[in-house]
């Protein structure tokens, strides 16, 4: 620390105040916009707060854990859970997999215009996810979407992708997949380049191939990037959304409908409130457990 | 021979890949060019035969896009200057400024990057309610005042400014404001780039929180109008993508020619864990 | 505070001003008479061409039809309650009136009917009107008028279908005998309410008991007509199939998968145009026949309203847009634009609405009934679709079944129930 801000001198309670006012209206948004609703979710959750109450809110209760029981012992929480889990664990699994290997290819000594490819290949994660998913929603159309007429140059049958329920996950799954694609790619490519390169020369001059190369020294380097990866696709795929509520409205049937979705529809179409807002904070909760399993898993150290 | 072989399958793969990322992109583009009826015609067709703007024409004058484009146009702006205000002050002052409980804080924050941003929704539409807000403009950029992940961003690029320069500056006389606008916020030209093109790209792309805080479709943006547009004209499929390259188009661009920061910026926050 | 930090400190202030001055600038404001409605689905479009005779009729008033797709309307217009940003007038599925009403956000209509003499409330149809009257207040005009009754091949049933159920499965059961694997006469599509309470109400079925606070489905009327909706699957009329399996169902129909199905009338267009020339002369329709006495059964009265906006501050004008949207004429040419049924019977007389498949809908919606008049009706019905589905598919005993759904309809009504026992009369 610079002899200038010792403690207690006039210029260090300058800049404590002048840090104060620098910090404050984001702190200030922050808390206004983003903790005190979340404090507000957590209350609301503990409360009957339906349409009723939104005509009339004397007629609110408190009914402390109810909501969650209820949601507990509703089928719809745990379908859309399950589905929420099943996009995460196949949808987070193909993206991570997909993506590492689209860097390995990319970050290969015999690849050529590296910045060319990796800009196409994030072109998919700039755009909007609704307007994609409406593409989307033509390519998987049963009688002219490309993805069916493909299929059937290729001779096999057509498929009703959006329309049956045990296809339709996997078509939104398709979505997501070329979506993030290069996202992760980026992040990938980016700790394979930050292997030395003495590591794959040592590899070698032990005679390890190519296979074992990746196995040996690739895979274990990268591993800090790869748990940031896979926890931040987890994450990322807990809160589906925009994918479900464009291209099927969760369904057909209840095939597609996400926790979110769900918390969505409980919450502003039918404005249960109360019922949505421990919707909402099961799903915060799966998020912190996630996140704390995924650091213990990876030993990821966060410094301040 | 083995060598040349291996490069040609790595440029097929590297081509396939890129094939497979822009290929619905492409399609949208050339359906919306289109004349209409011929996506959905019986013998598949992958280009226009007849290419015409007339969807683009439509979009303007029989439907609403044009309005929502400009209302995407003043709202992304709009956050992205609201956002570089509150952020990079905040970040100057988490780095470089000690106040009382800065620390704390700070771990706070970070530890508040978990909890997903649809938790607040709910309520904040009711407060957004009390303050008046629904259906108007600062209703929608209320939640993208600030960003934890924007402040972190900057914080983590200012720690490397040296303290030795912001000590010269106010040896010279300097007030905190000056030295931060006149010595830090220039340093920082290369972040201050990286999180304007993230909040912008992250603005124009919003949909769930418009959705909700806008009923008047006078004041909608492009991904809620879009949606919209689905909603009425689910069979008219060549309107459709032209209003999907209308609202992709801009953040193509945006970002083409931006990446360099943009991608900075991702790989900032990834190395941060 | 030094001079700096204060400096600091102002810097926030003009993004405050800015937020502010968005805030204001651009929210609502007076904008003389124009009249705000909400349109829902294609009849957004379809309504547009009336504006210019109503603004002809009413110089100085000016309606902006704003469209919102089905998908989306529920919320919106919730959510629009809640930030009180409503406009003046809005289109309702009647099955929502009942919650709108529990709001307090529509205006009750007779001080503007009384003003009106020219609109004659007894040319409504009876059910369809039932359901915009909430404890003797009306709170909504019906605008057109939606009910079930049968589509059928008329290759495979003779024409004039008998009037009860007895005569009409025995008819049935003979076209069943005639049919191959995998076709049957009937399709009642799985996942849909519709059918199972039409038959309830058929039966003179009370859905809810109490004053509406529990369910009664375990009655005997509810239980002999859900009895006698699975005796059709179980007596292999109709197939297993949930509406998320139906992939096409008009080729289906012109395949022969099925001779008759109970739907509404935006098939008459969509037969019409989707079915091959070769079916165009082989369908038609019928009102439901009666499970008890003679024909014409009892069904749904569905539709869509208008609802005047309590807090819209234009209430003058969008009366007048109602009230014009409710003439015979603009009725009858509403029809003609969209295919939407007229809520009024005078409207019929139209030459366009002759036709014989068309006015088996007349006689229907005049035998046509409300469903139970409260916010919580949809997701009871939600819960009918699932356990007759369950039923269908598990072939669960029928007691248990009823009782489960007496249960799930008991914890739906829970609040109401709460509501009614702390107030002297229901919300």
């Amino acid at each position: 620390m610079a002899a200038l801000e010792a403690r207690g001198s006039p210029l260090d309670e300058r800049t404590q105040r002048a840090g104060l006012c620098f910090a404050a209206p984001a702190l200030a948004a922050i808390a206004v916009f983003f903790v005190l609703p979340v404090a507000a979710a957590l209350l609301l959750s503990l409360t009957d707060f339906d349409i009723y109450a939104v005509a009339d809110p004397a007629s609110l209760r408190f009914v402390g854990l109810a909501n969650y029981a209820r949601l507990l012992a509703d089928p719809s929480f745990w379908n859309a859970l399950g589905n929420t889990l099943y996009f995460a664990a196949v949808g987070g699994t193909l993206s991570v997999a997909a993506s590492l290997g689209g860097a390995l290819l990319l970050e290969a000594p015999l690849a050529r215009a590296r910045g060319f490819f990796r800009t196409v290949y994030f072109l998919p994660v700039v755009t909007t996810l609704v307007a994609v998913a409406i593409v989307w929603r033509f390519l998987y159309h049963p009688r002219i979407g490309l993805l069916n007429r493909a299929l059937d140059a290729l001779g096999l049958p057509a498929v009703d992708w959006l329309g049956d329920p045990a296809w339709a996950m996997p078509a939104i799954i398709g979505l997501a997949v070329w979506k993030n694609f290069g996202w992760n790619l980026v992040i990938f490519a980016a700790g394979l380049q930050a292997i030395p390169a003495q590591l794959y020369e040592a590899a070698r001059l032990d005679g390890a191939s190519g296979w074992q190369q990746l196995r040996h020294v690739t895979l274990p380097m990268l591993l800090p990037t790869t748990s940031f990866v896979v926890l931040m696709t987890a994450i990322g795929s807990l809160q589906l959304f925009a994918e479900p509520y464009v291209m099927t409205q969760g369904g057909p049937g209840d095939a597609t409908r996400s926790l979110v979705l769900l918390m969505y529809e409980q919450g502003f179409r039918w404005w249960n409130l109360g019922f949505a807002a421990a919707i909402a904070f099961v799903l915060f909760a799966i998020v912190a457990a996630a996140t704390w399993v995924g650091r213990r898993v990876f030993a990821v150290e966060r410094t301040v | 021979m083995k060598r040349r072989w291996l490069s040609a399958l790595t440029l097929g793969a590297l081509v396939a890949l890129a094939v497979f990322s822009l290929a619905p992109l492409l399609w949208m583009v050339s359906v919306s060019l289109m004349p209409a009826g011929e996506a959905t015609a019986a013998p598949p067709r992958l280009l226009p035969s007849a290419p015409t703007l007339a969807h683009y024409e439509a979009l303007f004058s029989r439907l609403p896009l044009a309005r929502a484009f400009a209302n995407s146009l003043l709202l992304a702006s709009a956050a992205t200057a609201l956002g570089l205000l509150t952020n990079s002050a905040a970040g100057y002052a988490f780095a470089k400024l000690r106040f009382r409980g800065r620390d704390a804080l700070s771990r706070a924050l970070l530890a508040a990057l978990v909890i997903p941003g649809q938790v607040a929704m709910l309520p904040l539409f009711l407060l957004v309610k009390e303050l008046g807000l629904v259906n108007t403009y600062a209703g929608v950029l209320v939640p993208s005042l600030a960003s934890i992940f924007g402040i972190f961003l900057v914080r983590q690029y200012v720690l490397a400014i040296p303290d030795a320069l912001l000590d010269a500056a106010r040896l010279d006389g300097a007030g905190e404001l000056r030295v931060f606008t006149a010595v830090v916020l220039p340093l920082c030209r290369p972040v201050l780039v990286t999180l304007g093109t993230f909040t912008f790209l992250g603005a124009w792309n919003d949909f769930l929180w418009p959705l909700v805080v806008l009923s008047d479709e006078a004041l909608q943006p492009l991904p809620v109008a879009l949606a919209s547009l689905l909603g009425e004209h689910a069979p008219d499929v060549e309107i459709l993508m032209a209003g999907s390259v209308l609202t992709v188009l801009p953040v193509v661009v945006l970002f083409v020619a931006l990446q360099r920061h943009y991608l900075r910026g991702i790989l900032a926050g990834s190395l941060r864990g | 505070m030094s001079s700096s930090s204060r400096n600091s400190c102002r810097r926030s202030s003009p993004a405050l001003a800015l937020l502010l001055l968005l805030g204001l600038g651009c929210a609502r404001g007076e904008r003389g008479s124009v009249v705000e409605f909400w349109a829902l689905g294609r009849e957004g479009e379809h309504v547009r061409a009336l504006v210019p005779a109503f603004e002809a009729r009413h110089p100085g008033v000016t309606v902006r039809v704003q469209q919102i797709p089905w998908s989306a309307a529920h919320e919106k217009l919730l959510t629009a309650f809640v930030g009180d940003a409503l406009p003046d007038v809005i289109q309702l599925g009647n099955t929502w009136i009942p919650e709108f009403a529990a709001l307090g956000a529509l205006e009750p209509l007779e001080p503007w009917l009384a003003k009106t003499p020219g609109l004659d409330m007894r040319d409504f149809f009876a059910g369809v009107l039932d359901a915009a009257v909430i404890d003797g207040a009306t709170l909504a005009l019906p605008w057109y008028a939606d009910t079930r009754l049968l589509f059928y091949r008329s290759d495979w049933f003779a024409p004039g279908l008998p009037g009860t159920w007895a005569a009409w499965l025995a008819e049935a059961e003979r076209v069943q005998a005639r049919l191959g694997p995998g076709q049957h006469a009937l399709l009642l599509p799985l996942g849909e309410w519709e059918v199972p309470v039409i038959l309830a109400l058929q039966h003179g079925a009370e859905l809810l008991r109490d004053g509406g606070s529990r369910g009664n489905f375990a009655s005997p009327a509810f239980r002999a007509s859900f009895a006698f909706y699975l005796s059709l699957f179980e007596r292999g009329l109709a197939p297993q199939t949930g509406v998320a399996q139906l992939a096409n169902l008009h080729q289906d129909f012109a395949g022969g998968a099925f001779g008759a199905l109970v739907t509404g009338p935006w098939n008459l267009r969509e037969f019409a145009a989707r079915l091959p020339a070769a079916m165009q002369a082989k369908w038609s329709t019928a009102p439901l026949p009666a499970a008890l006495g003679v024909g014409p059964g009892v069904s749904l009265a569905g539709g869509a309203s208008l609802a005047l906006v309590a807090r819209s501050e234009r209430k003058e004008a969008a009366w007048a847009w109602m009230a014009f949207l409710a003439g015979p004429a603009q009725q009858a040419e509403f029809h003609r634009l969209s295919g939407d049924l007229p809520a009024r019977r005078s409207a019929w007389d139209d030459a366009a609405l002759a036709a014989p498949r068309v006015a088996a809908f007349r006689t229907q919606l005049a035998h046509a009934v409300a469903t139970p008049k409260l916010p919580e009706w949809e997701r009871i019905a939600s819960r009918i679709a699932w356990h007759a589905e369950a039923a269908v598919r598990e072939g669960r005993d029928l007691d248990a079944v009823l009782a489960a759904l007496d249960r799930d309809a008991d914890q739906v009504l829970e609040k109401r129930r709460w509501l009614l026992s702390k107030r002297a009369g229901p919300p």
